[in-house]
């Protein structure tokens, strides 16, 4: 908001000022000019994550005198609409918290402005906490987050299946053995739970990567114009049967509640989850494993990119870099570790972390993010293709024709590429 | 005929589908409050039987503790409560005194006007906000820094853009109109021989004789107003500011990765009591409104 004094106004235009100009409103350039720099966050009532945002701060503030750093936050389902209302009314602050595969989308709109960090300290931060699009750095993130299979030693051991390894995952034959084997010597209710109540971003995160382990894709990335053939291919098909099959063939419920709550209840064997559900799980059962994606034809694949801070297209880069410098150190990275319980950016880090050392419970994690994790497409048409996908994949599990709710998927995506002149590809 | 003049077997068979009704609109508010004070594993764990409905198994109140923890409960509280006090006293007065010109007074163009108020009925909200957001942010207000007064540019994070652009509401324009219409001209024909002007009328015999319609219009404005109890998208879209948010964008506090279910319920019994009890508070009143303002002399 900008502010004019209204009896200066009056005296130099005669009054006609107070209907006349058309100051734009700009928090973020307005701030610049003075030093302050305005941050927001997605972290509203996340408390842990305040505590280390607000440690980053103060710290950064109190080092020295030229830059004072303020922060808003925000609840995180509701983040996106809000900060795309501020772009819209040119009110955005000068750094922001971005959602990894939103950032294609947000520099194509303007928004953001690459960042300007030294390669020694990029370099050293997990290839997927990294926002990357045509071939500029716009974001970097502090914690990546993994998923992976959690079961119970001593029900794969009932069942008789093998526990499976990051250099030995399960093949695809391996895995529906696991299940059949699973759901015919166990009293389980389900013998996997995949969280299919959390419609929405858990979609594509977490059930893409499967796509992709079959050879399929969201889009052809070789052109980023049209997901026809990647999307709709033989090696599509074969995902939305498989996948179709989990549910039909009664291994997987239609209606398991979000978080692996079926798991956790103790009415499935096994669940697909993230690495935030690892220390509640870890309560819950002391013989809890958490094993690699299974290889489905093209290697084990997994969900990256995560929350991660970008510098708006309004702000004063010299300050916002500045800040984003000292912010990304290692202490940082391991505080946001510890307090959340994310996968620390750097292995430096990890080392500083309770769960994430070599020798700390979770080390997996970081591995499966280093070896198998797959980048939503990095495409401003992915806010679309994210909703189409999940929209479809919904029409899958209820039992809708694969190839009909692929094709139309398809359809869906490429038309809103082509409507928008293929985003600069 | 209501079901008390029926003869007693017969009312049983009345009352029976109203209860089985009730009963079954009363599940959620019941799973809500019983929820509210369980663990997120009790919740799950509870699902699948009747005891989901049932204070039952580890209760406490820590679910409630929790949510000061978590979100400036009271903050959020009191903002709701001004907005939608500001948003609704000011409506009652703008759109009566709109509906009562529509109505009752005679000038050019008065139809062309109240088709085209009625006409901005079919646009839903959401079509409407995109412009509305990017109008707003442009739009100049008079502040002060201390005694001086400024210019602002911009309505934005601030109590101004959650009230103003609502106080004016095309549907109760409808209803004020409409009631109006029905009330007898000698009233006013009778006050304007004892020299009252059309003010005067308007405060000293329209308004007394049209407290139904007032208590209709206050009722739909709290209930169902995007700017009221219930806003949610509007302040999301333009208020930043943390002091100044709305209770129901604090939902969104309690949906992070892991979710504790038992802290949403709280959270959202807490603002639905006060509601609650308002309608038990002021039950006939609302519904003797409500009849009385769908019939016609």
């Amino acid at each position: 908001m900008q502010r004019r004094d209204l009896m200066k106004l009056a005296a130099a235009s005669g009054g006609a000022a107070l209907v006349g100009p058309a100051l734009a409103a700009c928090s973020a350039s307005e701030s610049a000019a003075d030093g302050e720099l305005l941050v927001w966050t997605h972290s509203a009532g996340n408390e842990e994550e305040l505590a280390v945002t607000d440690q980053i701060l103060e710290s950064f503030n109190g080092g020295q005198d030229e830059y004072t750093v303020e922060r808003e936050s925000f609840p995180q389902d509701a983040y996106n609409d809000t900060v795309n209302a501020a772009a819209l009314s040119g009110d955005l602050p000068d750094l922001l918290t971005v959602d990894g595969p939103n950032v294609p989308n947000w520099a194509w709109a303007g928004n953001l402005q690459p960042l300007d960090l030294p390669a020694e300290l990029t370099d050293r931060f997990l290839p997927s906490t990294l926002g990357i699009f045509q071939d500029q750095l716009y974001s970097i993130g502090h914690w990546e987050a993994a998923c992976s299979v959690f079961a119970r030693e001593s029900v794969l051991e009932a069942a008789g299946v093998r526990v499976p390894t990051i250099e030995e995952p399960w093949s695809r034959e391996e895995f529906d053995e696991a299940l059949e084997r699973i759901a015919a010597d166990t009293d389980y209710q389900w013998a996997i739970d995949l969280s299919t109540a959390d419609i929405g971003e858990w979609y594509p995160y977490a059930y893409s990567p499967f796509l992709q382990s079959f050879g399929g894709d969201l889009l052809d990335r070789s052109t980023y114009l049209t997901a026809e053939g990647a999307l709709n291919g033989e090696a599509a098909l074969a995902w939305g049967r498989w996948f179709q099959g989990l549910f039909t063939g009664g291994f997987a419920n239609i209606e398991s509640p979000v978080g692996g709550e079926d798991f956790n209840q103790g009415k499935a064997a096994m669940a697909y989850m993230g690495n935030w559900g690892a220390l509640p799980a870890m309560d819950l059962f002391d013989d809890v494993l958490f094993l690699p994606p299974p290889d489905l034809g093209t290697g084990p694949k997994i969900g990256g990119g995560s929350w991660q801070w970008a510098i708006t297209s309004a702000a004063d880069p010299a300050g916002a870099n500045t800040f984003l410098e000292a912010a990304l150190s290692d202490e940082f990275v391991a505080d946001f570790s510890n307090a959340a319980g994310l996968i620390p950016a750097t292995d430096a880090a990890a080392e500083l972390t309770e769960h994430y050392a070599s020798d700390g419970a979770l080390r997996m994690m970081v591995d499966y993010s280093r070896e198998f994790a797959v980048l939503r497409p990095e495409t401003p048409a992915y806010t679309v293709i994210s909703s189409v996908f999940t929209k479809y994949t919904g029409d899958i599990i209820h039992g809708g024709d694969v190839r009909e709710a692929l094709d139309a998927a398809v359809s869906e995506i490429d038309a809103d590429i082509e409507s928008n002149s293929g985003y600069g590809f | 005929m209501n079901a008390m003049t029926l003869r007693p077997r017969r009312r049983l068979w009345a009352y029976l589908p109203m209860t089985l009704l009730a009963v079954f609109f009363l599940f959620p508010i019941v799973f809500m409050l019983a929820a509210s004070l369980k663990s997120d594993h009790q919740i799950f764990a509870d699902m699948d039987s009747f005891r989901a409905f049932l204070p039952v198994g580890g209760i406490s109140l820590d679910n409630y503790a929790a949510v000061f923890d978590r979100v400036p409960f009271w903050r959020f509280l009191g903002n709701t409560i001004f907005v939608t006090f500001m948003v609704t006293a000011l409506g009652l007065v703008v759109n009566s005194l709109c509906g009562y010109a529509l109505a009752r007074m005679r000038w050019k163009g008065r139809a062309v006007v109240f088709a085209f108020i009625i006409a901005t009925l079919i646009l839903p909200f959401d079509t409407t906000i995109v412009p509305m957001v990017y109008l707003v942010a442009n739009l100049p207000w008079i502040g002060f820094e201390g005694v001086r007064p400024v210019l602002e540019v911009g309505w934005l994070n601030t109590y101004h853009v959650q009230i103003i652009p609502f106080v004016v509401n095309a549907f109760a324009i409808f209803l004020f109109a409409q009631y109006f219409k029905s009330l007898p001209k000698g009233l006013e024909e009778a006050a304007a021989m004892d020299g009252a002007g059309w003010l005067r009328t308007y405060w000293r015999i329209i308004v007394p004789l049209s407290k139904p319609v007032f208590a209709t219009v206050t009722i739909l404005t709290v209930v169902t107003s995007p700017a009221t109890w219930n806003a949610y998208l509007w302040p999301l879209m333009t208020v930043q500011s943390e002091e100044l948010r709305p209770v129901m964008v604090g939902v969104q506090y309690f949906f992070q990765l892991d979710t504790s279910w038992g802290e949403v319920m709280a959270y959202i019994s807490m603002i639905t009591i006060p509601m609650v009890a308002v309608f038990i508070a002021f039950q006939r009143a609302f519904i003797q409104s409500i009849a009385s303002a769908g019939m016609k002399d």
